[in-house]
């Protein structure tokens, strides 16, 4: 990105001068803060190919009937939308975010295994080339969703394979970062920096690369059955043999519902960061806010099977997922309640970060609402597999994770690159977000409960007019993110940004110059 | 007065148009017991989030507006207040407990399947649906009946586009009927929003659920379950009749396949090649058309073209037998299900269809024969 461009020409080259050049300085460095933004160039890369995708399917469904696509080859657009959003999009982002921010939010010099940083980054662009090539195997790739359920992905041809390896080399790479992020967080804080100091984002990375660690190998462990199945004779999926499909979806799901708390608990702590900042005030209940993101990260290992209540699970199974799931509320409520008792009697600015944070609050919130209702086991039998639950986990996702790597960005851009961002195409590209984004998604929580499944390429008529809605909002929500290439490429005639760019920012990272230093605190620095 | 009972009137209308409108934005109007009881719960539950989103919000909003730097509003600097936050945590989880007695209630009543007074097997298959009525002895297939045509937008769309199949299923109204869902390939889910059920049926397990239709009508639904290719058409049709309707169709359907069975087993049949090749293409259109495509050119390389294949130029035995127990590890799913006369139908017409021109004709004889 910009940032990465606009230090080196700000720091001369004396203070590394051994670093080579062009190409090879990015493939070679164990920098935190080159390969922070590595991870958030490819980010940004793949929430374009992602996107791409999603208007493909989006234009298909803009009418009932068969226009465009074939109905499998619209199955493997809606696969590999959600695992490259997922795998290539959002969780790089946040590594990348951790990257750049967790050194110089402790006051550390790096990341403790930089060697290891370099392999964790350089795995990814691999892993996506498998998965983007897929599409130009025979049978093209994964249909199967990107839930993957077998025994429909032991149909699938090569295409599948591909991504079975890109996901496991993405779950390497994921494995090694957390190891990373766990190792410094714990060993290198600034003296006095205790643990109940440390700024939320990092306590926030903290719990979610523990979940990583705890689930990736769990996936590994899913994907890998698959493959054996699909190739080597076993039967852990094939009922004929007796395997069992069912038994995938646990696995899978056991993986897969601390997985969505990967992608939010950092979002909490970036909006944690912001919020403050433009009240003016401390986050409220700074220590409830750890409790309730540990406890989240704790109930995420007992709701998995909130995904299956049409499998006919026991009614005593279905009631114990369905109260645990509810549990969540409760701490995700507190952690609402505190944002906004933060902003409560603060002196307010709304600057484009916390513009997305108070879009993120406001809209993460409906989707944790119709979480709520997705707990009740009956409502959820009724609207499982529907586009209520596309629209549900499009308002976290989009709207939670997504909206506050904006805010994340707009607020620490500043301080990467040195510069300061247009601000009112920073507004433009929130509000023109947030009102397309609600077009594209809103109407779905409709279709889904009128009965209209996801997955599906042509619909009943009854669906048509919502549909027509979402399609026109994707494509206007797409074409805003357009935006935010443009604040980045004018981020180099930006004026200049002050040590500490924001009026009520707290944190050490403030205290380094704009940009950031190659290496964040050469001597630690002493926190009181 | 005129005027007042005409705008009474407009009134009574706008409402009625107004609940039809409704029905576009809330779950579909329920049909059952069950049906209800969820649509109840979500709307319960609705209304509680409204109120939480009314307060919490109203709050955030009253904050951004009278709280502002712009405004002069200077920053207080509290960051905690015990009792609050033990408040705010204590009341969400009391609400949670309101919401979760009724749903405990309803999860208990869907679970009980016992004594019902009829018991369908549903069957998925990629992509239409099987049933067996289990005591009447009945069975049939339910395969999407809207046409290519308005599907590809040659034609007008149908009322029932993708909602409307060729056999439904046909239920009497207040019985309890209970539905024992599996599959023959990948997972399915069997859903009919306004009967308020919805259970996967998978491969190798057998899954049960119910429902007692209230009044006569004809609901419909969807595979729920992404299945593959042709998951969006592979509906579900359920039609709710009197117990004295109900009567006459079981008799009706008992008939037909009396008949049936007693023509294609009746030892003296002598077939012809042209008679075979005709029901040939009925069954094709119903059980291979999706994959095979109805020009024999299927969509490679994960269903190979039929016309010009080797497989199916070639001798005829390994023909009938890849129709009959299907190839492991690709989509080709076994058909034995079909009767012997269906088979020899349908290698007979694909053996004679497109581009292939063997002149052959399979018996069922031989069929049965390759059963062995």
């Amino acid at each position: 990105m910009e940032a990465a461009h606009a230090h080196d020409h700000a720091h001369g080259h004396a203070e590394h001068a051994h670093h080579p050049g062009g190409i090879m300085r990015w493939v070679m460095t164990t920098n935190h803060k080159d390969i922070g933004t590595l991870y958030l160039v490819f980010s940004l890369t793949m929430f374009f190919v992602g996107g791409v995708l999603a208007l493909m399917l989006r234009a298909e469904l803009f009418q009932p009937g068969l226009q465009l696509w074939r109905p499998d080859f619209f199955n493997e657009l809606t696969t590999m939308h959600g695992l490259i959003m997922v795998f290539g999009a959002i969780m790089p982002a946040f590594v990348g975010f951790a990257n750049w921010q967790i050194p110089m939010m402790i006051g550390a010099l790096d990341m403790a295994f930089a060697r290891m940083n370099n392999w964790s980054f350089w795995l990814l662009p691999p892993a996506a080339i498998l998965l983007v090539v897929s599409f130009f195997v025979p049978g093209g790739a994964t249909a199967a969703g990107w839930t993957i359920y077998a025994p429909l992905s032991t149909q699938m041809g090569p295409g599948m394979d591909l991504a079975i390896f890109a996901l496991h080399i993405m779950g390497a790479s994921s494995i090694m970062g957390s190891i990373n992020i766990i190792t410094t967080i714990l060993n290198m804080r600034a003296p006095g920096m205790t643990l109940m100091k440390m700024p939320l984002f990092v306590w926030t990375w903290l719990i979610t690369a523990y979940l990583l660690i705890a689930v990736m190998p769990v996936l590994a462990g899913a994907i890998t059955m698959i493959l054996t199945d699909r190739h080597f004779g076993t039967h852990f999926f094939n009922p004929a043999g007796g395997g069992d499909p069912v038994m995938f979806q646990h696995i899978f799901w056991f993986f897969g519902h601390p997985e969505v708390y990967i992608m939010i608990l950092p979002a909490f702590g970036i909006v944690s960061q912001i919020v403050p900042t433009f009240a003016r005030k401390p986050l409220f209940g700074y220590s409830s806010m750890v409790y309730a993101t540990a406890s989240i990260a704790i109930l995420s290992f007992i709701v998995w099977a909130h995904h299956m209540f049409t499998v006919g699970m026991p009614a005593a199974a279905q009631l114990f997922f369905m109260y645990a799931t509810m549990l969540i509320a409760v701490p995700t409520g507190v952690k609402v309640f505190n944002w906004v008792a933060t902003m409560w009697k603060g002196a307010l600015t709304f600057e484009t970060p916390m513009l997305w944070a108070c879009g993120f609050i406001f809209v993460f919130s409906m989707g944790g609402f119709t979480g709520l209702v997705l707990a009740i086991t009956p409502v959820d039998i009724q609207l499982q597999d529907t586009y209520y639950v596309v629209a549900h986990f499009h308002y976290v996702l989009v709207a939670g994770s997504l909206f506050a790597i904006y805010g994340g960005a707009y607020y620490w851009l500043p301080k990467w690159s040195g510069r300061m961002y247009d601000e009112t195409l920073g507004k433009w590209h929130f509000w023109l977000s947030m009102i397309f984004f609600n077009i594209t998604f809103f109407p779905m929580h409709f279709s889904g409960l009128a009965g209209m499944p996801r997955r599906i390429p042509d619909y009943a008529l009854q669906f048509a007019d919502f549909n027509m809605i979402s399609t026109i909002g994707a494509f206007g929500f797409g074409l805003a993110q357009l935006l935010f290439l443009v604040v980045l490429f004018k981020l180099r005639s930006g004026p200049k940004a002050a040590d500490k760019s924001w009026e009520g920012a707290e944190g050490l990272e403030w205290t380094l110059p704009s940009p950031a230093p190659y290496h964040s605190f050469e001597t630690p620095p002493v926190v009181k | 007065m005129t005027s007042t009972l005409a705008r009474l009137f407009a009134a009574a209308l706008a409402l009625c148009a107004d609940a039809a409108l409704a029905a576009q934005y809330n779950l579909q109007p329920p049909q059952s017991v069950i049906a209800r009881e969820i649509y109840d719960l979500h709307t319960l539950i609705m209304w509680i989030i409204v109120v939480i989103f009314v307060v919490v919000f109203g709050a955030m909003t009253y904050a951004i507006v009278k709280h502002r730097k712009s405004v002069g509003h200077k920053a207080e600097q509290f960051h905690e207040n015990t009792t609050v936050e033990i408040v705010w945590t204590v009341i969400p989880f009391l609400i949670l407990i309101g919401m979760a007695y009724p749903a405990t209630k309803t999860v208990i009543a869907m679970k009980d399947t016992s004594s019902p007074d009829i018991t369908i097997k549903a069957t998925g298959y990629q992509w239409k649906w099987g049933y067996d009525y289990l005591q009447e002895g009945i069975s049939f297939y339910s395969s999407l009946a809207t046409p290519r045509d308005q599907i590809e937008g040659r034609a007008a769309k149908g009322e029932h586009y993708l909602l409307e199949v060729d056999n439904p299923v046909v239920v009497p109204v207040g019985k309890k009927i209970r539905i024992i869902t599996t599959a023959n390939d990948v997972i399915h889910a069997w859903w009919v929003p306004a009967l308020g059920i919805k259970q996967d049926a998978i491969p190798g397990f057998v899954r049960d659920t119910w429902f007692r239709a209230d009044n006569p009508g004809t609901y419909r639904g969807q595979c729920a379950e992404l299945c593959g290719k042709d998951h969006g058409f592979m509906p579900i049709v359920v039609e709710a009749v009197t117990p004295e309707k109900y009567e006459a169709w079981v008799k009706e359907k008992k008939a037909q396949a009396q008949k049936v069975a007693a023509a294609d087993a009746a030892p003296e049949k002598k077939w012809t090649l042209d008679e075979l090749k005709q029901r040939g293409e009925k069954v094709y259109a119903a059980n291979c058309v999706a994959c095979h495509q109805a020009n024999g050119m299927g969509t490679p390389p994960a269903f190979p073209p039929l016309s010009g294949s080797k497989m199916v130029n070639g001798p005829k035995g390994p023909h009938i037998d890849i129709v009959l127990n299907g190839k492991p590890g690709t989509a080709m799913a076994p058909f034995k299900h079909l009767s012997d006369a269906d088979i020899a139908a349908v290698v007979t017409y694909e053996r004679n269809a497109w581009n292939n021109k063997t002149g052959d004709m399979v018996t069922p004889d031989e069929v049965k024969a390759a059963r062995k």
